[in-house]
């Protein structure tokens, strides 16, 4: 079948997001060509108040001048435009669950997550690490093949990309210990599968730049003495 | 059908619960309704959404499901008449934001504005309005947010309309004008007109007395 419907494909996205890294990987998986346009957080582009002024937030897909914005969104719309690699599986009820897991993930883990790493009173951090820890917990009994998509990649380990390379960088910016293989054994192990993948090694960024994000964020929210 | 069973558990003042009723007799599907005593959560509840423990749940040949967006996806992919989304992607992701935009967005400024007090509220509100104007963008003109009929945006996004302007009534706040989002607000009103969305409904004065009665406990548990 001709890829005729790729067109012209571009990404707005910020080097070091969680959020564009997944649709890159998806588009990587999908072996679809696209032209990456680079946002800057600090002074919105010009490209972003084109493509998304109403939300002005990144990534957005643009594709044949259409855009396509919220992650989420974008990888459903990558996988319902381009064949081959399925992210999403065929059947209803397991595409549900797929649904459900990576919504999980965005609302609950990247919060808890983030709490835990930017709080500074104890008790709330506290508070924040056990439930992360639960988190973690729910993820790691959920986990029951290879991937949380069975045997290859799918929506809920591209979206899970988080856990497995984010969420190890900002445990090491901060201090925190919270993906340990003594606790979560399968999900310590998937996430070492996973950033072994050629596809996913070949396309992760460097740490520096989200390093750079992330300690400007925290030390915006530091109280003042 | 035949030798299947579906269940839906919801609360009858859940708005999630209302979509996935609207979804399933928009395709005439038949279910069995369960009613969810929200502050005595059954066993059956706890058994398929341990995750949230919230309703709504659809249960499909003993398979459950939960989140209401996501179920709505799940229903459309299973039957396929009366088709909520469109079948072209870009349509479909539209659809999609849209309904995400209202809960991510709208809902948190909206329940901000009947929570809280003073300038929070005012600040709440303006947002509100804010979000809302931005949502009214999305119907594009069109008569609905599904086009010449109504469609997975509409039906996700439908209660809001109601649910704003019982908030408007409680907390003496106006958030959908008239004036400014006339097209906002005449989709409110076609939407809410039609019979298979108005015959789900639970009645009007209910839902503001079980609002008030929210709107008590919430403005009086004040830290």
């Amino acid at each position: 079948m001709a890829e005729n419907h790729e067109g012209e494909v571009k990404l707005l996205g910020f080097v070091g997001s969680p959020f564009t890294y997944r649709v890159q990987l998806a588009l990587k998986l999908k072996g679809a060509q696209y032209e990456f346009l680079e946002d800057n957080l600090e002074h919105q582009s010009q490209l972003l108040l084109k493509y998304n002024p109403i939300h002005k937030k990144v990534p957005v897909l643009v594709h044949n001048e259409k855009p396509i914005i919220e992650s989420l969104v974008i990888l459903e719309y990558v996988d319902e435009t381009w064949n081959g690699n399925p992210i999403l599986p065929e059947e209803p009820y397991p595409r549900a669950l797929a649904r459900f897991w990576a919504k999980f993930i965005d609302e609950k883990c990247l919060s808890a997550v983030w709490k835990a790493a930017s709080t500074f009173d104890e008790k709330e951090r506290e508070k924040a690490v056990e439930e992360s820890q639960e988190v973690l917990q729910i993820l790691e009994n959920e986990l029951k093949d290879k991937f949380f998509g069975g045997e290859a990649l799918g929506l809920v380990d591209i979206v899970g990309t988080f856990v497995a390379f984010w969420l190890p960088a900002i445990e090491q910016l901060v201090g925190l210990e919270l993906l340990t293989s003594e606790k979560f054994p399968k999900l310590y192990n998937w996430s070492h599968e996973v950033l072994n993948l050629p596809v996913v090694k070949e396309t992760l960024p460097p740490r520096e730049p989200f390093f750079a994000a992330f300690k400007a964020r925290l030390e915006s929210l530091t109280p003042s003495k | 059908m035949a030798g299947e069973s579906l269940t839906l558990i919801g609360f009858w003042g859940s708005p999630f619960a209302l979509r996935v009723k609207w979804a399933l007799e928009l395709k005439g599907i038949r279910y069995q309704y369960v009613e969810e005593d929200l502050s005595n959560k059954s066993a059956m509840l706890l058994q398929y959404n341990p995750v949230y423990k919230k309703v709504p749940v659809l249960v499909h040949d003993g398979k459950p499901l939960a989140e209401s967006l996501v179920i709505l996806e799940y229903i459309d992919e299973t039957w396929e008449q009366n088709p909520l989304l469109s079948h072209d992607p870009y349509e479909k992701a539209k659809a999609r934001f849209w309904s995400r935009f209202v809960d991510e967005k709208c809902v948190p400024a909206v329940m901000a504005t009947f929570s809280k007090g003073g300038e929070e509220q005012q600040k709440a509100a303006q947002e509100a309005r804010e979000n809302l104007k931005t949502l009214e963008g999305g119907i594009e003109g069109k008569r609905y947010f599904g086009g010449e009929n109504i469609g997975f945006a509409d039906i996700a996004i439908g209660w809001l309309g109601y649910w704003v302007r019982i908030v408007e009534e409680i907390v003496g706040i106006n958030l959908i004008d008239k004036e400014l989002m006339a097209k906002l607000d005449a989709w409110i009103d076609d939407f809410l007109e039609l019979p298979v969305i108005k015959e789900c409904m639970p009645p009007r004065d209910k839902l503001l007395n079980h609002n008030k009665a929210f709107h008590k406990l919430l403005t009086s548990s004040s830290t």
